[in-house]
């Protein structure tokens, strides 16, 4: 005997998310969902995003790891405040869901603040799946990670309102095909913004701190 | 990657939906749609259902798994065609306005449970 159900899997994510949503927008913050795969300099590149757009647009971070507190210690400098979560008390999870996001914030004066950024666990796979109730996702791929991860990854390219391509500084001393690579975001994500920057040597933060501040003048 | 958090939601969907009357009755079958660009691996979606469906009522429950294709239509020139590889640029105008229409699904469509007269 066949009984109909049809419910989605990650229905109960997407309640949650739409919740958060709700509570980002009644207290005015704006939240940027930071995802890319372990190493691509994801800490660096919030580090040196801080330092430009603070004080003046006061700012949050919500760190996620399976473990350690590292990525907390390291933008705690910058004068924000931050959550670290570790996922490893919900089961070593690899990606941030909604409810893990709303506890988090629950931690944070959302009423002092105007940017979350949520910092999501390393990983170009689990994360592009879960809406946590920001407003913008964006990806950080570095230019030592290869070129065909668009086309390897391709939800994530294609869930993302931008992509920052960091570690430039670097290539001189790879065989990295930059155009190869920009084409393969195109074929994924087109008229995608691809920010190349250097997060060590801050070349390039221009048009990507500008897009951030313009998104989040617009909320 | 998270097929285990996926399986336990599935479990959860699936048990809710035994209708109370039917309470402890045997499910044979999950019905599930996923979409080919949702990032769930059948073979390891089957495991950790098998590890965590056990001593419940959908222990040895098949999952039954309908793969969707990823199909697009483009915004401008409104054709409607299956992607085999990631290239969400239209074929027929270039444009790179384009939709996803089906693709993305992770749904429990139906479960199948032993019919009542016959247990």
């Amino acid at each position: 005997m066949e009984i109909k159900v049809i419910r989605k899997v990650l229905d109960v994510n997407n309640i949650m998310a739409e919740q958060n949503r709700k509570m980002f927008a009644e207290k005015e913050v704006f939240v940027l969902n930071v995802m890319s795969s372990p190493g691509s300099g994801k800490t660096t590149t919030l580090e040196k995003t801080l330092s430009y757009i603070i004080p003046e647009i006061k700012s949050a971070v919500i760190a996620g790891d399976i473990c350690t507190t590292n990525d907390a210690n390291r933008l705690a400098k910058t004068g924000v405040s931050v959550v670290q979560i570790n996922t490893d008390e919900f089961g070593g999870d690899c990606h941030l869901a909604a409810h893990v996001v709303e506890k988090a914030a629950g931690n944070l004066d959302l009423d002092a603040i105007d940017l979350l950024i949520v910092e999501n666990v390393g990983n170009l796979v689990c994360p592009a799946e879960f809406d946590i109730g920001e407003d913008a996702k964006i990806v950080v791929l570095s230019v030592t990670e290869g070129e065909d991860k668009p086309v390897k990854y391709p939800l994530m390219f294609r869930v993302c309102d931008a992509a920052i391509l960091n570690k430039i500084d670097l290539l001189p001393y790879l065989d990295y095909n930059k155009k190869e690579v920009l084409n393969n975001i195109r074929q994924v994500h087109p008229g995608m913004p691809v920010f190349e920057l250097s997060a060590k040597t801050g070349d390039g933060f221009t048009p990507w701190i500008d897009w951030l501040r313009q998104r989040i003048a617009q909320k | 990657m998270h097929e285990m958090g996926i399986a336990k939601q599935i479990i959860e969907i699936a048990t809710s939906s035994i209708p109370d009357d039917l309470e402890n009755i045997p499910v044979e079958k999950i019905n599930l749609k996923i979409g080919q660009m949702s990032s769930v691996v059948p073979d390891s979606l089957r495991f950790c259902f098998e590890i965590l469906s056990k001593d419940t009522p959908l222990a040895g429950a098949e999952l039954n798994i309908e793969e969707i294709p990823v199909v697009v239509r483009c915004m401008e020139c409104n054709i409607v065609w299956t992607i085999n590889k990631p290239v969400f640029v239209c074929k027929k105008c270039k444009s790179g306005s384009i939709k996803i229409i089906s693709g993305q699904e992770l749904d429990v469509v139906s479960i199948e449970v032993a019919d009542p007269d016959t247990t």
